[in-house]
This record gives C-alpha cells, structure tokens and sequence, in this order.
C-alpha cells in the first residue's frame, strides 16, 4: 500500500537485456520522429499524438510481461503497440491510412489494434478504455488463464469516473489488472494541479485498498522493477495495482499542438529533456559496460533502417478498396 | 408461459449450451432481478456467471466489452434502459466501434437487455423509450420482441449473434402470456419482421405496447369495414424493410405507431423508406402517430394524453383510409 522507493539495482545489468531495451525505446523514439516528418509531409491526417519522452514506461512495463500478456492503451499508443511486439511496418501503415495497416487503415493512430500480439487496442475517448481492461482481466479469471493485463492512460483519465469505477471493480473482483497511470503532467493543456484534488495519482489505490505505488516513468530500469512486482502479484494472487509513472512529454498534446508551449515554460520543457529516458539509459549501459559507445551506434542505425523500411512497407501499400467502407461494421 | 418467463428460459438455455455464456448486472444475482426476470439463475448457475455489479452502468458495461474481447459472450443487464445512458460511450464508441476501428479483428458479442418503453406513472427519467439513441448506430443490433416467443427466440439469437445487440423489453409486457415453443434451439433470425394480422386495406407498423393497442384498434375497425393489416419489425436495427414495403405495396396506405417522442423517430425513418421504396404504391401519404413531444409526466391524466391512445390511433387510421 505504501510508496516504495526503489533502489537502482546494483548488479551488472545483463547485456542482452540492455541491448533490447535500449532497441524498443530508440524504435519508438525514431518510429515517431518519422511519424511527425510525414504528418507534417501530409502523408498522415487527423490526429496524431506522440508519445516521445514517455518510451521507458512502455517499454520496461512490457519487459516484465509474457507474450500472451495482454496489453491496452488510449490514443497516444504506438509505443505500448510497439513494446508489445507489433510489426512497425503494419502500424506505419495505419497511420498513412492504407491496406495493410493493421486494421486495414480504418482505425489510424489513435485506434491500433493487433490480435496477434495480445494488445486489445488504441481507445479515443479518455478513460473509457480502462473498463474494457478490467473486463479483459475479468476474462482471464473467467477462463482460468493466468495472464495479467497492462492498462496505460494518462493523468487526464484519473478525473474521469471510469477511472474509479474500474478500480473499484478490478479491487472487488481481484483481477489481475495493473493500472498504469502515465503522468506527463499535463491533460492536453491542463496542468495536473488544475484538474486533481489529489495529485498524489498512486495515492487512489488506497481509497481501493489495492497496492499502489510512484515510480520514476524516466527509468525503465525503475519500471521494470516496480511493474516486474505488480506484475508478479497480479499472476499469483490475481490482484490490482495502480502505478503512477512520472514522465513527460516532451512533444505538445498532439501535431496541431507541436510545441506544447501556451502551458508550460520553455524551460521547463528543456529541463525535463535533459532527462531523457533514451539518453539516460544509453549512458547507463555504456558505464556498467553493458554496452559500448559503438553498440549505441549500430543500434541506432538498425533502428532508422527499421523505420525506413516501415515508411517504404506504408508507401507501397494501396489504399483500401471502397467496399472496405462497409465490411467488418459488423461480423457475420 | 409469461413473457418473463420465456426470457429466463432463454438465459437458462444458453447458459447450459455455450459456457461462455455470462449475465452481470446490478441486481442480477442474489435479487434475482429487479423485475424478476433472472430469477433461478443464480441457484442454477452459481456466482462466477451471475454477477452482481455495483451500480456503475459504464463501468460493467465495459466490463462486458472488454469480456468480449477475450472471447466471452456477456449478457449485461440494464435495470431499466434509462441507466443506459450512463454506459452510452461503451456502448456507442466502444462495443458498437471495436469490430470496424480493429479492421474485424475485435468482434463484440455482447446483449445489452432490460425493460424500456413508457411504463406505468413512473415519470420523465423511468418512463421513455430508448430506442432511438441506439438504432442509429452502425454497428449495433436493435430488438424490441413484442411476444412470449419472440422475446425467447429473439434473446437467444441475440445471444449467439456475433454482434453488439441492444435487446429493450418492456415493464408493461413482463405478465402477458403466450405460446413459446420449448424446442431449446428455437430461434427468430434478427431483422425478420412478422405480419401479426392480415388486412388488405392499410399497413399499420407497430411493436411493444402500441402493437397490442393496434390489434385491439384493428378489431374495432374490423366492424366498420377497414381491414388492417399489422406489421412488427421485431428487429429495428436490421429493419426488414421488404416485409413492410411488401405489405404497403398490397395495402396502398401505410400508419406508423411509435410509443416514442415523433421527432426524428422510429416512424420518421420507415415513413422515408416506404416513400423511397414505394410511392407509386401509396394511395395516400404514410401517417405516423407518435408519442408527444413532451418528457413523460407523472400525473396520470397527463401520462395518458403523452403516449398515443387507442382514440387517437383508430382517427388516424379512419383519416389515412378515407
């Protein structure tokens, strides 16, 4: 129940882990980065919202969880879809709205979904989608399985009453639904003090009387540590938890918003960047000896190779034919 | 066997075929349903498949979408369809938008059921019917069974329907008694209309409690000479609009008959598409007789002026027949 503060573990971090860590967050960073060079290009429409400074939750959260895992997200969800193993050049294509995008271009950004991986999808109505995550925990327990459910939001859906309703339920019911709060401070434009009595997000779970605890949302080493736990609870006992990780955004709310710059100083946006998750990481690895200066480099340039192949896949698909207006609207 | 009754068989029967096969609600469980209508399932079914929520329609209705996600086949119960707007975003942006937004890797086979429709001195939050927030949707199924048997074959095709289905009752329809076939794989295909009774002179389309008023009206005018015939779409999202425009082309005229407010309702959309389909059949314009524009009232004078009576439907008819 109470906050833990989590020491860094002390042991040499293994290199293999390291290396794919490090190769989730720079491929979410760099799927992005090229994701806001084509909407500005016009190749992507609508909304997009990015998720860059935010990748260690994402990737350290789903470091701890087996592949039949289930994984559910709001609408800044190409890096939740991304840790959970999707095909870059599938989600690449759902943004330029084409054929193979993984809902044949009809869901977009903010609504990615992939059966195959487990991740039940991109929810555009803030906290509506955190029902649908205790629900998939209640199918769990249902069909006897023993997976856990990974349910992201933002700060912006703790007001919401879905918020309460679904830890009220996911604590009465005891399902094994981890609740992860991605605190970035900010519901679009509305600081956190703003729009929260309580600000202590984690603080909740107390009101719920399930495990609750803060976690540094910069470090996926922290991450992987704290929902490795929750994690593991959730598995054995079937149990809730509700985890506030403390990141940032360094992009705005979404591309209409680039600079995120009416509600927050410049300075604080440079300030929080020198906490950079990726960068932050790449130095640890490189002096625990994990790593080398030269491995940073290649992965870097495996991950742009990656994202260039993703953009080529997303070009050369066609967009979907007209009948697919009317099909999967319903199922026969 | 009551129309009650028929609906609880259905449970029952679908609970024994299909393990996947859950109903969660408030009052579901230990009650036995507000109305009743689930009385004995628990005994029979035990806690894990008849649960009992807190009082939180969006949140169990998510529940139930999430559920079905994974492959599970939810049967959430409204108390009343007027909670139901408390879970309208899980139900319309959610259940109703899953299949289409994830390109037919998601399907939602989920029944929300439960009574709606103008009850008895109930008033303006507990008296209305709901329908019309939901048959606009695609994506979603909407059912309003009239019969004993149509609220068993209906419920179980539901059920067994790969899609979201919004099934609404009716507290006024709970007693009635019918013939229901036991036959446990009795089954109404969804947006199959039936002919309740036959008439060569005007089509009147009605279903829930204004069926019942049109077939007593019928009888009336029966005596002067008009011979009705009556349609109940049974489904209203599928509409078997072949059904009605076949009986409008025998008939020539046509009268719509909702419980509903009139603007934008269910007689608006099948008035346009009796006109689309068959004006050159019509000998006279398709006349809707529709709930007041007003919210219900509590004072029973007024509550009896708000829905269409039986003065009001037979005048309306005598006009579209003159």
């Amino acid at each position: 129940m109470a906050q833990t503060k989590v020491a860094l573990p002390t042991a040499r971090l293994d290199t293999e882990l390291a290396r794919r860590l490090l190769t989730q967050m720079q491929l979410i960073r760099r799927f992005e980065e090229k994701a806001a060079e084509m909407y500005a290009m016009g190749k992507i429409g609508g909304f997009l919202h990015l998720y860059i400074g935010q990748e260690a939750v994402a990737v350290g959260a789903t470091s701890v969880t087996r592949p039949d895992d289930y994984a559910v997200s709001s609408y800044r969800e190409h890096g939740h879809c991304l840790a959970k193993g999707s095909d870059p050049k599938r989600i690449m294509a759902e943004l330029f709205g084409r054929i193979d995008g993984l809902s044949k271009g009809k869901g977009g950004s903010m609504h990615l979904f992939d059966k195959s991986v487990n991740f039940l999808g991109g929810h555009g109505i803030v906290g509506a989608h955190l029902p649908l995550a205790a629900g998939a925990g209640f199918g769990i327990k249902y069909q006897g399985g023993d997976q856990v459910v990974l349910c992201y939001f933002g700060d912006g859906a703790v007001p919401e009453g879905e918020f309460h309703e679904s830890l009220n339920l996911a604590a009465l019911w005891k399902l094994p639904v981890i609740f992860i709060c991605e605190n970035n401070r900010y519901a679009m434009g509305t600081a956190i003090h703003r729009a929260l009595a309580q600000t202590e997000i984690w603080r909740f779970a107390e009101t719920y009387g399930i495990h609750g605890e803060a976690v540094d949302g910069m470090d996926v080493l922290a991450i992987r540590e704290c929902v490795g736990r929750a994690v593991e609870r959730a598995r054995r006992d079937k149990v809730p938890a509700l985890i506030e990780a403390r990141t940032y955004r360094f992009r705005g709310h979404s591309m209409r918003d680039p600079a995120g710059a009416v509600y927050r100083t410049k300075e604080e946006v440079e300030r929080e960047k020198l906490r950079d998750p990726i960068v932050m990481f790449g130095e640890r690895c490189v002096k625990d000896g994990a790593l080398t200066d030269a491995d940073l480099k290649l992965i870097e340039k495996a991950v742009f190779d990656q994202v260039d192949e993703a953009v080529a896949f997303a070009e050369a698909s066609p967009e979907p034919a007209p009948e697919e207006l009317f099909t999967d609207v319903y199922k026969d | 066997m009551t129309y009650r009754e028929a609906l609880n068989l259905a449970l029952r029967e679908e609970m024994r075929r299909d393990p996947r096969v859950f109903v969660m609600g408030e009052e579901v469980g230990l009650y036995e349903g507000a109305y009743k209508v689930t009385q004995g399932l628990l005994k029979e079914f035990g806690e894990k498949r008849i649960i009992d929520t807190p009082i939180c329609e969006s949140g169990f209705t998510g529940v139930g979408v999430g559920a079905a996600m994974l492959g599970l086949r939810p049967v959430v119960e409204m108390m009343t369809f007027n909670f139901s707007i408390l879970a309208l975003d899980q139900i319309v942006n959610s259940a109703a938008k899953l299949c289409y937004m994830s390109g037919g890797q998601y399907n939602i086979p989920l029944v929300v059921r439960g009574p709606g429709g103008p009850a008895s001195q109930l008033a303006a939050q507990h008296s209305q019917s709901m329908e019309t927030y939901f048959y606009h949707v695609p994506g979603l199924k909407v059912v309003r069974p009239s019969t004993p048997a149509d609220a068993k074959g209906l419920l179980k095709s539901s059920i067994r329907d790969e899609n979201p289905v919004i099934f609404i009752e009716s507290e006024t329809l709970y007693a009635i008694k019918g013939e229901v076939p036991e036959d446990p794989d009795y089954l109404i295909p969804l947006g199959q209309a039936a002919i309740r009774r036959e008439g060569t002179d005007v089509t009147v389309i009605a279903y829930m409690g204004m069926l019942y008023r049109a077939l007593e009206v019928a009888e009336e005018l029966a005596q002067d000479g008009i011979s009705i015939e009556i349609v109940d779409p049974r489904t209203l999202r599928p509409m078997d609009t072949e059904t009605i425009v076949g009986s409008v082309r025998k008939t020539h005229r046509c009268v719509v008959i909702e419980a509903g407010a009139g603007f934008a309702g269910m007689g608006s959309e099948i008035a346009a598409e009796v006109q689309e389909e068959a004006f050159d059949d019509l000998d006279a314009p398709v006349a809707r007789i529709t709930g007041e524009n007003a919210p219900m009232p509590y004072a029973r004078n007024l509550e009896l002026l708000k829905t269409p009576s039986k003065a009001k439907i037979a005048a309306a008819i005598r006009k579209v027949c003159a």
